[in-house]
């Protein structure tokens, strides 16, 4: 069996990174809409409290922050359900390579569909919610580096909800307590900045909260998968 | 020096909910081998073959690779191991083709054999581009199936593979299992059905009477 050579093994990540893009691309409305409800809410917001900017730009920030990551959270519980479903997780769990690889890929995949668009468009909603000029700025860039701490928290808690049949809720409880110091440092983030502070402080508290989800987030979400996944 | 057994099974047991689906399996399969696990429902054919990827743990017993434990070689065990369960892991929002990329991508040694190619010899040539829910059950294990023809991997755990796929299915997929054995790979497969392979022996998952009593 050994006259073909063997191809170069992929470390998993790409090749699941690729396909959960494709998945995503191919489920354009499902995946969008975590996107559209974070925009009709922000969009409710001045209508149900008030259009005066001075009231406004006082809960901007929180309120882009609080919508954000709600909407996150809407959007997770389907990061594995669908490939424990039909077979794809299991596969996933027998492959050689070391199993946090190919979840960051997945998680990846997750930010770049949500987080990322979330980022993209939430100045358009700081117009809306009339933030103060120097705050657009620290939004975006906090709102990079948390929701994608957000998607990396979050594949820890629907690793360990995937073989519930309802972990939905079960999933919100689980991690919004991990969730709390995220939007904590995210809104003192655009809060410094509105307020004329130095805001590089909470936003490095931000990239370290970042930095260990990266390391250790995957790790956790392999340990949790092989306990849930094997019922 | 007599060679060790591709895969060796002693005294495995395995227990769910303090109920002991079986104990004392024995086996081994060395190159050229087809092992058909025979039972009836719920006899824990695909438990057994679960447990034998490592994604489950047995409550007793060891399995070992080429004279190994399965803790001592893992990653040389699973890169030599090509695995298809009861759900076909056929995403069906993506066509055959990607499927079978992915599929392909992810797991540790294949051939040389094109995905188009693996396609068209499992009969779905013309059916490559469509998403897959267009397409039937039995097309959806044929996709996974074609796994097969790219693996390079020695042991194979299939299950149930017969399952939807139609007669001219059945005799390709037997004459594949053939070819592997020849080659001196290994197969070990449930299924209900009658192989008219060389080289097949059966095992009967017994249930544990004690347990059942």
């Amino acid at each position: 069996m050994s006259s073909h050579v063997a191809r170069k093994m992929d470390s998993g990540f790409a090749a699941w990174l690729r396909r959960d893009l494709l998945l995503a691309y191919r489920r354009r409305g499902e995946v969008a809409s975590p996107v559209i409800f974070f925009i009709m809410v922000s969009t409710l917001i001045p209508l149900g409290l008030t259009p005066e900017a001075a009231e406004l730009e006082k809960v901007a920030a929180g309120m882009i922050w609080v919508m954000a990551l709600l909407a996150t959270l809407l959007s997770m519980d389907a990061l594995f359900a669908s490939d424990y479903q039909d077979g794809s997780l299991e596969q996933m769990l027998i492959t050689p390579q070391l199993l946090p690889l190919p979840i960051l890929g997945k998680i990846t995949a997750h930010w770049l569909t949500t987080g990322l668009p979330l980022t993209l468009i939430s100045p358009v909603l700081g117009l809306m919610m009339s933030l103060p000029n120097a705050g657009y700025l620290p939004l975006v860039c906090s709102l990079a580096l948390g929701t994608a701490c957000l998607s990396l928290v979050g594949a820890v808690g629907a690793a360990l909800t995937v073989s519930l049949r309802k972990g939905g809720l079960l999933l919100s409880l689980l991690v919004m307590p991990l969730y709390m110091p995220v939007i904590i440092f995210g809104t003192a983030t655009v809060s410094y900045a509105v307020d004329g502070l130095n805001w590089l402080p909470p936003l490095a508290i931000l990239g370290a909260m970042f930095a260990a989800s990266v390391a250790l987030c995957p790790l956790a979400a392999a340990g949790a998968l092989r306990v849930t996944a094997s019922n | 020096m007599s060679q060790a057994p591709l895969l060796s099974v002693e005294n495995l047991a395995f227990e769910r909910d303090d109920s002991c689906l079986f104990s004392e399996v024995n086996f081994s399969v060395d190159p050229g081998d087809v092992l058909q696990i025979e039972g009836a429902n719920g006899s824990g054919k695909t438990t057994l073959l679960r447990i034998l990827t490592g994604s489950l743990q047995p409550s007793a017993g060891n399995i070992s690779y080429l004279g190994q434990t399965l803790s001592a070689c893992r990653y040389d065990y699973l890169s030599d191991m090509l695995y298809i369960g009861h759900q076909p892991a056929v995403k069906l929002n993506l066509s055959a083709e990607e499927n079978l990329r992915w599929m392909v991508a992810t797991s540790a040694q294949s051939n040389y054999v094109s995905v188009k190619d693996a396609l068209t010899q499992v009969g779905l040539a013309g059916y490559t581009d469509l998403p897959c829910y267009a397409l039937s059950a039995g097309q959806h294990r044929r996709v996974a199936l074609a796994r097969l023809l790219i693996s390079e991997a020695r042991l194979w755990y299939l299950d149930e593979p017969f399952t939807s796929i139609d007669k001219q299915g059945v005799a390709f997929l037997q004459s594949c299992l053939q070819q592997h054995v020849a080659k001196g790979g290994a197969v070990i497969l449930s299924t209900h059905q009658d192989l008219s392979l060389t080289g097949l022996r059966r095992y009967k998952l017994v249930p544990d009477v004690e347990a059942i009593a």
